[in-house]
């Protein structure tokens, strides 16, 4: 099967930056970025988080208690380009980077009450699950259609360039995103705006069904950014050491001046694109096998072990953790309402105009009607 | 008083709010030395510098896109597209982005952007350069539209769209880019969004217009009055939200009212305003409210000036309505 072959064979390109072997050994001649202890088993924490997260809530969808839901399951390590970044720098994920919002400070009640569109929400129930929205966080809203956010993150970079602030944007999106018109715009207007902005293209194999092959006839997404005048790099996205090592070069250069760069961060999306999806019909069962031996948490643990910073009753103790603080926000947000009915006219505008008062008072004359009781 | 004509009127609010404002940031294609395709911009590149008036690669996507980005970070972008016929690459940045960003982040990302763009036609320009889309955009929840026809109110109103906290479209009449000459006070003054103008009192029948129109329905009430008709003339100026109080208040008056656009006549924005009319002044009605508009066709070259509005047509609705 081409798909298999392609991306096998692609991982042990030349061009392809790696740290860390598939068993997660340091790889002979190559520089091992200077992490600090701390950060690794923070990272590698943050990372058992979102799989444990992922796996919460798959379930719980599967139960038909959650609408819907995005995995990143095999993809972790792409996400955590995020922690080579300062605070006040921005982010503008796409939708399969949760190691990005817990990184940087998003709770798991946070998240669960944005699952369910709840009165605690931090969105106050306004978008489907999986759509986070942070601004003291500096992480920006994700939208649905892909690429949108290419621009905007080229916009923030930009204008912190007008402010002479060194402030840096990053913007995350997966190789589907590359074919969109968006995807050029941005990358130009970077390019020729030299705009400190750092493109992460988590490059996972599939967008939905279609295969990476027919979005591309590039032989990399990363040789794209040459027609933009920018740097290209490929990374192993599975790789966590050396996705740390090219973010952080990518960050230096964008906060020296120097412009954008364009990271392809080589991953694969072990399953389904959304709980609504089935890779069964569109690709062979054993391509996801391959990738399983390439496993970013594998490899870092092991990485970690080596190291003298893992040990199996630390992670006992975070699993155990975090499924007790899943379990216990998922009964939290069972207890809470939904958003008051009035609240769907709120933030429209800044101020209702007289057609959504008058909308707003229909409705709420409509629920009073049939709830009598209804006070709000 | 100085004598502005409405380029003059929209820069000097340009200016004026740059200088009071040191967020304040221009975007769009030739917006930087050159000023402009229809001068808007002339001289504000020299006085500001490439950092606020910012010539951008063309792409309308990308002008939108990174005004919205912008426009997060914490400034203001007065993005600008060169014709509204070229705003439909940045379609989906404008109404599923930017018109949203404040609903969709549950009012954590207000996206204060006002993007300025030529309509209408009368220009021999085509379908390219001529057309007013505004409809689509008013169907858009969470942007305003806002629609000057005069110099005055273009400075003002501009003004106005720069210092509030939601996303405008504000929609510039090119045709009369030029022609329309008025006193416009130096310095400071702001017209309140929302609020429609009455620009000639009657009390037969209300005419209401925007942009362009106004001066058609202006000639077609003076050319009513000559035959003893009695004619109200109100300019909406905002479309988003409209002004639905004064529009009632003067059909109540009247018991009569035409709608003159120039955009296509099927869903076009004077469909909105009838039936709004109705739900709440049935009562007041004489008469069926009747439309002047352009017709359900591309906006076509050589026959331009029988696709637009003119003030016979207007008279013409005017008297039907009388005589109904």
């Amino acid at each position: 099967m081409v798909a298999i072959s392609a991306l096998g064979s692609r991982a042990d390109e030349d061009d392809l930056r790696r740290v860390l072997d598939d068993d997660g050994k340091p790889l002979p001649g190559v520089k091992v970025p200077n992490i600090a202890e701390d950060m690794l088993r923070r990272i590698f924490d943050c990372m058992m988080l979102v799989r444990i997260m992922d796996d919460r809530m798959m379930r719980i969808q599967r139960q038909g208690r959650l609408g819907f839901y995005m995995k990143s399951i095999g993809e972790e390590a792409s996400h955590f380009a995020v922690a080579a970044l300062r605070s006040t720098d921005w982010v503008y994920p796409s939708y399969r980077e949760q190691g990005a919002w817990f990184w940087r400070g998003y709770t798991i009640q946070n998240f669960i009450d944005q699952m369910f569109g709840n009165e605690d929400d931090p969105i106050k129930g306004r978008q489907m699950p999986v759509h986070h929205s942070a601004n003291w966080l500096n992480l920006v809203s994700i939208s649905s259609p892909v690429g949108t956010q290419i621009p905007q993150a080229v916009g923030s970079a930009y204008a912190a360039k007008i402010q002479g602030k060194d402030d840096v944007s990053m913007v995350y999106f997966g190789e589907g995103t590359s074919s969109t018109g968006e995807f050029h715009v941005g990358m130009n207007f970077a390019g020729v705006w030299k705009a400190p902005c750092v493109f992460l293209c988590r490059n996972n194999g599939w967008a939905i069904s279609v295969s990476a092959a027919k979005q591309c006839a590039a032989k990399t997404f990363a040789s794209k950014a040459i027609g933009y005048g920018m740097p290209g790099v490929r990374v192993d996205g599975n790789d966590l050491l050396a996705v740390w090592q090219v973010a952080s070069e990518a960050i230096e250069r964008a906060r020296a001046g120097e412009g954008p760069t364009l990271i392809e961060a080589l991953t694969y999306r072990v399953q389904g694109h959304s709980s609504s999806d089935d890779p069964s019909v569109y690709r062979d069962p054993k391509e996801p096998e391959i990738w399983e031996k390439k496993d970013p948490i594998n490899r870092l643990r092991a990485y970690l072990r080596h190291r003298g910073l893992w040990s199996e009753g630390w992670e006992t103790e975070l699993s155990e953790r975090y499924n007790q603080e899943i379990t216990d926000a998922l009964a939290a947000s069972d207890k809470k309402h939904a958003p008051k009915i009035e609240t769907m006219f709120d933030d429209v505008y800044e101020e209702l105009p007289w057609n959504l008062r008058e909308q707003r008072a229909y409705l709420m004359a409509q629920a009073r009607s049939k709830n009598p009781h209804h006070h709000g | 008083m100085p004598t502005m004509n409405i380029i003059e009127a929209v820069r000097d609010a340009l200016r004026t709010q740059m200088k009071a404002d040191s967020r304040v940031v221009i975007l769009g294609e030739d917006v930087g030395k050159f000023g402009g395709v229809f001068r808007a911009t002339s001289g504000l590149f020299d006085e500001f510098g490439a950092d606020r008036v910012i010539d951008t690669p063309l792409a309308e996507a990308g002008i939108i896109g990174t005004a919205i980005g912008m426009a997060l970070y914490g400034l203001r972008p007065v993005p600008e597209i060169q014709f509204s016929d070229f705003i439909f690459p940045a379609f989906d940045q404008i109404v599923n982005e930017l018109a949203k960003f404040r609903y969709r982040s549950g009012g954590q990302y207000p996206c204060p952007v006002v993007i300025r763009t030529p309509v209408g036609g009368g220009i021999r320009g085509g379908h390219y350069h001529s057309q007013s889309p505004e409809a689509l955009f008013i169907h858009t929840p969470g942007l305003k539209v806002v629609a000057p026809s005069n110099p005055y109110d273009a400075k003002g109103l501009l003004l106005a769209c720069m210092r509030q906290n939601d996303p405008v479209l504000f929609m510039e009449p090119k045709r009369i880019y030029r022609a329309s000459k008025g006193e416009v006070p130096e310095g400071d003054y702001t017209i309140e969004l929302g609020k429609a103008s009455v620009v000639r009192e009657g009390t037969q029948v209300t005419l209401l217009a925007w942009s362009g129109m106004v001066s058609i329905a202006e000639e077609a009430a003076t050319k009513a009055e000559a035959a003893g008709i009695s004619v109200e003339v109100i300019d909406l100026r905002t479309l988003s939200p409209f002004d639905i109080d004064t529009l009632i208040e003067s059909v109540k008056k009247t018991g009569r009212c035409v709608v003159v656009h120039e955009a296509p006549r099927t869903c076009g924005f004077g469909a909105e305003l009838i039936a709004s009319i109705q739900e709440r002044a049935m009562e007041y009605l004489e008469a069926p409210i009747l439309r002047v508009t352009g017709f359900d066709t591309p906006f076509p070259y050589s026959l331009e000036h029988e696709y637009l509005p003119n003030a016979d047509r207007v008279i013409g609705a005017i008297r039907q309505t009388l005589e109904w």
